[in-house]
């Protein structure tokens, strides 16, 4: 599971968290027992639909203060390692 | 003062905007060392705006409806150009190149931004504790916690450091911190106030709602931030009058519920009779009491716990070292990616991340979140079918009284039973609020929440105010 979240666990973390982790799952499993056939899932709670507004160009916000705030970022876009293997 | 008070006295001239936020700094210099209820004071950006609402004072030009009322936020609503961190080394340094709508509503009605509070690292917790910066303490008792998520905007205003402070409710987490420090807090209806620069939790749960020490002054704040926006999809199109306006028109002939699935098991004694004395100061104005009873409702903090994390596992996927915050070097993307997640978040995010990805796993879904998912549904009828019969429901807000720091961070199910009577509303999408109403046998505030249907505001307040009066 940690592997699928991109975390690194280590040995200690993986220890402590398996047994809460468990713990947990025993207590919501209560939920597994519950007679919800024909009922549908809630995929929002109130009755209401999306919002949607006209679909013309507004507002932006502003390319360099949105890449002052990136880690690296280079002419004009986000720069990160080599994606498929290693640097070169 | 109040907030409303304030206000009152910046806009006639009697009292200056300067020295409203003079007073709050001066407090927070001389109690935030122990408190610890700010990430960042921005106080030279605080002088400056409270220059400015004198200066329209002194023009004759409106200067809001909060003019000179020092207002804190939580650290996960947007400041522009101003740090803003969830609590957690992942986002330290990050100023985002936004406001959140609530700020920018907040900032048009004349409040004036004193700071940013410290939470439960992205809002997951019930005590502060989650915090990549060190925990905040009660007020009330600087051994006890403070609750949470929000217990930093909840202990600003017990403190007195700012007469309002804006905090996000996901499952429990304005109202609970509210009780625990003695001030009002109030989730709003699902919608009804703009996410719009909100960091997401938990997206089908997560609402912005205020901490005041009055219900007048949560109502004042609700009445300013609440609304449409087109930059929310989620955000209820209609307008609600506004809630100040029926505030004093008393619960007479209302029919109020004592919500039985929350009232009873697993409350300590001493809560349970502060919300006794309640419910007698509402029947003595007049309200209809009975017995409530929503039976799925002991299912809420099950069906929470599978939803939560999942919704969290999905919107915490952003925090990939790529656009804004921390990034941990390494030879290839993935592995960056990964490197700054187990680096930069804290056990209680990474604990939650990894439930919310097994329940949504291939082989889990069906089990777990779908399963929660139409368990929601059936809370949700079974409150349906309630309102029919009632117009208010009542409940402790916390089972207990503020617990000792340290207490609870070791046996995470523990803490997340802390919740147990305030995530039902977040799953139905419903608005509650936390009333102080005395204190409990160690001598610590215990708070009655008042929950009404969607939209129900102004009869939640209403009851809210008549609790309040019933005190004085």
């Amino acid at each position: 599971m940690a592997a699928l979240a991109r975390l690194e666990l280590t040995d200690e973390e993986l220890d402590r968290f398996t047994g809460q982790l468990d713990e947990l799952l025993d207590h919501v499993a209560e939920v597994e027992a519950l007679d919800v056939e024909g009922l549908p899932p809630t995929m929002h709670a109130l009755p209401i639909a999306n919002l949607l507004r006209p679909d013309t160009p507004g507002e932006v916000l502003d390319r360099d203060e949105v890449l002052s705030q990136a880690p690296v970022a280079e002419n004009g876009q986000f720069r990160v390692p080599p994606i498929l293997g290693e640097a070169p | 003062m109040s907030a409303v008070e304030i206000a009152a006295a910046v806009r006639s001239g009697q009292q200056s905007a300067r020295s409203a936020v003079e007073e709050c700094l001066s407090v927070i210099e001389e109690g935030d060392a122990e408190v610890h209820a700010f990430n960042l004071v921005t106080a030279a950006q605080a002088r400056t705006r409270a220059d400015e609402i004198d200066a329209a004072v002194a023009d004759g030009r409106d200067p809001g409806p909060l003019a000179g009322v020092p207002v804190a936020l939580k650290d996960n609503l947007c400041t522009r150009g101003v740090p803003t961190t969830c609590s957690s080394r992942i986002l330290e340094g990050w100023e985002p190149p936004y406001d959140a709508t609530v700020v920018e509503k907040l900032h048009n009605a004349g409040a004036i931004v004193v700071g940013k509070t410290n939470m439960d690292e992205f809002a997951m917790g019930s005590s502060t504790e989650n915090s990549a910066f060190g925990p905040t303490r009660n007020p009330c008792d600087p051994n006890r916690v403070p609750g949470g998520s929000s217990g930093g905007s909840a202990a600003a205003v017990a403190a007195g450091f700012a007469s309002i402070a804006l905090g996000s409710d996901t499952g429990g987490s304005i109202r609970q911190p509210a009780a625990l420090c003695g001030v009002v807090g109030v989730k709003p209806t699902y919608g009804l106030v703009s996410r719009f620069g909100l960091v997401a939790f938990a997206s089908s749960l997560d609402q912005i709602g205020p901490f005041t020490t009055t219900v007048a002054d949560s109502a004042a704040v609700l009445d300013v931030i609440s609304g449409p926006d087109h930059r929310d999809s989620t955000s209820i199109r209609d307008s609600l009058p506004p809630v100040t306006d029926t505030l004093d028109d008393g619960v007479d002939g209302l029919r109020v519920g004592v919500l039985a699935e929350l009232s009873g098991d697993g409350i300590a004694p001493d809560v349970s009779a502060r919300l006794r004395a309640a419910i007698d100061a509402l029947e003595s104005a007049g309200a209809r009491v009975a017995e409530a009873s929503v039976p799925a409702a002991v299912f809420g903090l099950s069906a929470y716990y599978l939803i939560a994390p999942a919704e969290a596992s999905s919107n915490l996927a952003r925090y990939d070292g790529v656009r804004y915050g921390l990034r941990m070097d390494a030879s290839n993307t993935p592995d960056m990616n990964t490197a700054t997640r187990s680096a930069g978040f804290g056990d209680e995010v990474k604990r939650r991340i990894m439930i919310g990805t097994y329940a949504l796993s291939a082989g889990y879904y069906d089990a777990y979140y779908g399963k929660a998912q139409k368990v929601r549904t059936l809370i949700i009828n079974d409150f349906a079918s309630v309102w029919e019969q009632f117009d208010l429901l009542v409940s402790p807000t916390s089972p207990t009284t503020a617990f000792s720091l340290g207490e609870r961070t070791a046996d995470p199910m523990a803490m997340y039973m802390s919740d147990v009577c305030t995530v039902p509303v977040n799953l139905t999408g419903q608005t509650a609020m936390s009333v102080p109403y005395g204190v409990g046998d160690d001598g610590l505030p215990v708070g009655v929440q008042v929950m009404a249907p969607a939209l129900g505001e102004s009869v939640m307040f209403r009851a809210a105010a008549v609790l309040e009066a019933s005190l004085r």
